[in-house]
This record gives structure tokens, sequence and C-alpha cells, in this order.
């Protein structure tokens, strides 16, 4: 059965990518600006997987997600201001300064943590997922990652283990055609990695990540069996990447052409989401206009926040390393 | 000493190391509901060691569990599951199987807390066997606590006799920081007094094991006991040696190891793993460090050689520490 999405889920989806796409533009810029230390991987480009299935979850759900994580953050319900805050590497940050993009997380809103190694959330995901089955809670787990970490150990331990055990997991496959520069036809020998699904006894099942009511249907579907206690789902979500691994650039680039960016960005989530929009009478354009800003200031003061809140104090440096009994 | 601690009537309660092991993880599970077990061959088996035996009669599939042949998973189980409310414990077969799932252990599970900024709780514990000694060669016998103790965001214990297996799992499994509690395949049968019912050994306290006056033999898990046989033959040499048993690693206790080599102005360093960049090595800087100028002879260091954990016993005798070598390199070291 379909889940339909209503007037009010396109909306709050809407708000989420283009929250997304804002924090990711003016991140970029902050990083080639120099204004932020070490590297940033955007996510412009893949707003419609995060929006279509983090709209599903309540801050109970747990995610973890990747190196390229703001997109996660953000579509979970992170804050701008302590997101800046974080890349920032300042005391306000989520992290205290102590994470980073890499580790950016808000155990608070059941975001178990971007993670720097490829692969590193997916073991993580079926344990909280194994947590909420034990506890015997409705709750499920949602484990993002990419088609190039489909190739890595800790994906098929975890899949294998949640199938077996028929955990509240949706492992949610953001095959953005690239692990790292590598392009997925020389990193792998499929085309479809939810094919894997069916090694491991799952469901697996492919959408247009460019879609994000696609998306949000059969995260939909996903995430009821999951509740429902029927097990785990490989959601496999086609998308792109607009920027570069690192950093903004994204032309001119060796490893794909520029008409295949260009390609892609023929079919933008966003832009294909407004059009739906405007066409049912949910939306004019002035309105998206006024979205647009409205989030574009709230980025701008999250990043004044960012740069006014103080560095972490060296003193702190050792704080954390262990939990200390109150 | 430990066994000071117990009355009389507990004290007379002997048990064997295998035992304590069993008898620390069911009061745990007993004491905790968000707490289980999970790992390979735990459940129907009861752990290829047979430490986990009864427990699944007792509590249950749902909290005693077999996984797959899979450390990673079941490394990331333990993790994400204590991340998340539960109490978990792992069950990792053998020590040598950490080279399956270290990403989890060293990139996540020890750095996740500091890396969130302290927002994340991991109160996991992973119990682990270690040691050579029945010919199960190179991938199956190795003493790789290195590998943890220079992981920062872990803990890791190692005991030595039955009464701190049960004490130290206990005290493990009520930390809220991921444990590694490191055991011994040769200990196994060891019997030793054990108290029933729950109590705790200290994590991060050493013990002396013996008293001396003029050196003193650092050691830990069952070189403990090769240490002291050693400070037994020792007498004969007029030397009167103070064991310590470390019991935990990280975090260590420092103070007794100093407190002592100051008393006795010597020190003997003794553990099973190779000696080249092991445990050992930081022990004996740190003596350097903090008690140099009390020091009257080098400080020793008894560990395995640089060559991977031999299968034939007699290579594999050779190659273990043992009292005998311990005699013969403090003998060289003080020159009697």
């Amino acid at each position: 059965m379909t889940i339909q999405a209503t007037d009010a889920v396109l909306l709050d989806m809407h708000e989420r990518m283009v929250r997304i796409r804002i924090f990711e533009e003016e991140a970029g810029k902050l990083m080639e600006n120099g204004k932020v230390p070490g590297a940033l991987h955007l996510y412009v480009g893949q707003e419609a997987v995060a929006s279509g299935v983090m709209v599903h979850l309540n801050d109970d759900d747990h995610i973890t997600s990747t190196h390229r994580g703001h997109g996660h953050v953000v579509a979970k319900g992170g804050a701008f201001k302590e997101m800046y805050a974080e890349l920032y590497g300042k005391a306000d940050g989520y992290c205290k300064g102590r994470g980073g993009s890499m580790h950016i997380c808000n155990m608070e809103i059941g975001m178990l943590g971007a993670n720097g190694i490829v692969g590193g959330g997916i073991p993580i995901a079926m344990g909280a997922a194994f947590a909420k089955k034990y506890r015997k809670t409705q709750e499920v787990a949602v484990s993002f990652f990419g088609d190039g970490a489909s190739n890595e150990g800790s994906f098929h331990e975890a899949a294998n283990m949640a199938a077996l055990y028929k955990l509240p997991l949706i492992l949610v496959c953001e095959n953005n055609g690239f692990g790292e520069y590598t392009r997925q036809d020389a990193h792998q020998a499929i085309v479809d990695v939810a094919d894997r699904a069916a090694g491991y006894g799952m469901p697996g099942v492919v959408v247009d990540g460019m879609d994000a009511i696609a998306v949000y249907e059969a995260a939909g579907e996903a995430v009821a069996r999951a509740r429902k206690g029927e097990g785990p789902t490989l959601l496999e979500c086609k998308t792109y990447r607009y920027y570069d691994h690192v950093g903004v650039r994204g032309m001119g680039l060796s490893y794909r052409t520029d008409e295949e960016v260009e390609h892609w960005k023929q079919r933008d989530p966003i832009t294909m989401l407004e059009s739906r929009l405007v066409e049912q009478g949910i939306l004019t354009k002035r309105k998206i206009t006024n979205i647009h800003k409205r989030i574009r200031e709230d980025a701008k003061q999250a990043i004044e926040f960012a740069e006014k809140s103080p560095l972490p104090d060296p003193s702190e440096l050792l704080d954390d390393v262990y939990y200390v009994q109150a | 000493m430990a066994e000071a601690q117990l009355d009389t009537a507990q004290a007379e309660r002997k048990l064997a190391y295998v035992n304590a092991i069993t008898e620390g993880v069911r009061e745990v599970l007993l004491e905790q509901p968000d707490a289980f077990v999970a790992g390979e061959d735990v459940a129907g088996a009861g752990s290829v060691f047979g430490y986990y035996q009864g427990l699944l009669e007792q509590f249950g599939p749902e909290r005693v569990i077999d996984t797959p042949i899979s450390e990673k998973g079941i490394m990331g189980l333990g993790i994400g599951a204590a991340a998340t409310g539960c109490r978990p414990i792992i069950d990792l077969m053998f020590m040598d199987f950490l080279g399956e799932c270290m990403d989890e252990v060293a990139n996540q599970m020890a750095k996740m807390r500091y890396m969130f900024g302290g927002h994340a709780k991991l109160p996991v514990t992973v119990l682990t066997m270690s040691g050579a000694g029945m010919s199960l060669a190179a991938q199956h016998s190795q003493s790789l606590e290195a590998w943890l103790t220079h992981l920062p965001g872990l803990k890791v214990v190692a005991p030595a006799t039955p009464y701190d297996a049960k004490g130290l799992i206990i005290s493990a499994c009520r930390d809220d920081n991921p444990v590694f509690v490191i055991l011994n395949k040769l200990s196994l049968a060891l019997e030793g007094p054990v108290p029933e019912g729950a109590y705790e050994v200290p994590i991060g306290k050493a013990n002396v094991i013996r008293e001396g006056t003029n050196l003193t033999i650092i050691a830990f898990s069952r070189m403990v006991h090769e240490a002291l046989q050693a400070a037994d033959q020792l007498k004969e040499h007029g030397i009167d040696a103070e064991v310590i048993d470390l019991r935990s690693l990280q975090p260590l206790d420092t103070d007794t190891i100093v407190a002592s080599v100051k008393k006795t102005h010597r020190a003997m360093i003794v553990h099973e793993a190779v000696r080249f960049g092991g445990f050992g090595g930081e022990l004996a800087a740190q003596i350097q460090e903090l008690a140099f100028d009390y020091l009257d002879a080098p400080i020793g260091r008894v560990g395995a050689p640089f060559s991977p954990v031999p299968y034939s016993p007699s290579l594999e005798q050779s190659y273990m520490p043992n009292a005998k070598r311990i005699v013969a390199e403090t003998r060289r070291l003080i020159g009697i």
C-alpha cells in the first residue's frame, strides 16, 4: 500500500530540502573563504533522500550518517546555529568543537553522528535497531550510506544480522554514482546496490533519489514494515552530488564531465518538488521565494552566532574522553 | 591483598576462573535488565571456553544471543545498543579477532563520546580471551592488550585470579564507559576464593599481591602467577620480591607502582605479549620518569620474543615467558 504524501508532508519535505541546500551553500562559501578549518563533504543535490526519509522519523528514532552528513542532521531537525558553530570548531557547536563536520551529531534528536569512516555507521545503526527491539519499542533505526560503503564488510555483516534478527532497520543507500572519485562501474559489478538485499533475505527497493515524493513513499513503506516488526529494508536512492567529493568545485573535474553534472541538475530535487507544489496550488512562486529568503536569513544569523561563539578552552582538551560519574 | 577483604566463611569457597567469569556475568544479568550477552557461540554452546554455560537456560535467548561470525557486526551491535540505552556484554571469542573489528573498536567505540562532545555514553563491556599455551598457534594465542591501551576512551582490565575475574566483570558492566576485560585461556581451571553474590574489584587499582623489600615485579593476567613463583625462587638468591598485579592497564595505578619501586629500588616488568612495543615499555617509561632517583638497577622487562606464537608445544613453551625466565633475567640485571 502506497503512503500518500499530504500537503503538509510536501511542505515539510520542501522546508527540510531548502534548509539543507542553503546550509550547504553557505557552508561551502565558508570553506572556500577559509573561515572554517578542516574538510567539508557537501550534500547539495542529494536533499530529497535525507528529507524524504526523515519526515517519517521521530526524535526517538535513531540514524547514523556518513562523512557527507550535514544534510542528515538538518533533515533530522538540527539547528543551524549549533551546526555552523561546530563547523567553526567553536564551543557552542553540537560537539563543543571536538568532532567537526565529519562527526557532527545531536543525540537529543536521535542523530548518532556523521562518520568519517566509510561504512562505519552501518553496524552502529544495526546495534541501535537491536536495542529498540530488545526494549520492545516501536522505534526504528536508519543508516544512511553511499554506494562506496556498500562494498565495505561492515555493510554486509550488519545487513545479515539485521535480517537474521528481523531488526527495525532501514538501510538507505544514497547511490550518488561515486565512491569518492571512483565511478560506480569501476568499484562494483552491479548497477543496483539494492540487488544485494536478496543475499540477506530482505526487500531491496530502488527509487529515484531526486524525487522527494518517490523517496517519501518508499521510505514510508520501509519504516512501516520496521515498526511492525517485519524486519529491515534496503532502500537504494539513485542520486547525485553537484559538488566535488570534498568542498565545492564540481565542474571541470576529470573524473566526471560537466555535461553529466548539468544532466543531473536538470532534475534538481528542489526545483522538481517546487514545480509540483506550484502546480497543485500548495505554494506560489512568491511564497517559495520567501521561504528561501527566510532560510537564507536564518543561515546568516547562525553564521554570525558561530563567528561570535568562543573557541573551546584548551583546559577542556581532556574532557569527555571518559564518562565520569558525577 | 584482595583475599584479606573476604570474611572467613566466604574465603573457603573456591571456584575456578572459568566459573568465576560465569558468576560475574550472571550477577550482571540479574541486576541489569538492559544487559545482554551477544557473541559467537555464547548461547547454545555456552562459549567455546564454557564460561556462559547455564546462562541461556536461566535468562533465555533474548538476553543470551548467538551471533553470526561477524566481529564488525557484533562490535557495532554493542556500540549502537549501548549508545541507545542498553548495557551490552559483547563476547569477542579470541582477542586475535580484534583485527576483524578494529574500526568499530578504535574509531567508533573508543572515540564516540569525545567526538560527540560528551553527548554519548557507551556502557559496553567486551569480554575477550588472550594468551598462549594451548598450541592454538599464531592466530588464537596472542596477547594484544597494547592495541587497546593505546586508545583513549577505552578502559582495559586483565584479571589474574578468579576473584578478580568476577569482580572486574561486575565493575566493568557497572561502568558507563567501554571496558575490555581481557581473560586468559590457560587460567580457566585455576582455582581461588570467590565470594557469592555481587562485588566489585575497582577498575584502576593495582593489587600488591606479595610484599617484598628489594625488587618489584610488575605483572598482570597469568604472568602474575609466574611472577609469584619467581619471587619464591628469588628468595634463595637473597631477593625479597614484591609482586604487583596491575589488574587494570587503563586506567593505570601508577601510584602503587611508583610507591613500590621507591621502596624496593628495583623493577622487573613481566607480560606475555611480545616484549618489543609491549605495554611494559610504557611501564618502564613511567617508572623512570617518576622514580629515577630511587632506582638501583636498570628496569628489567620480560616478554615474548619478537615472533608470532608458534604451534608446536616445544616451541611454544620456549616462547612463553615463565618464572624461570623472570628469575634468570632478574639475576642478570642485578648481577647475582
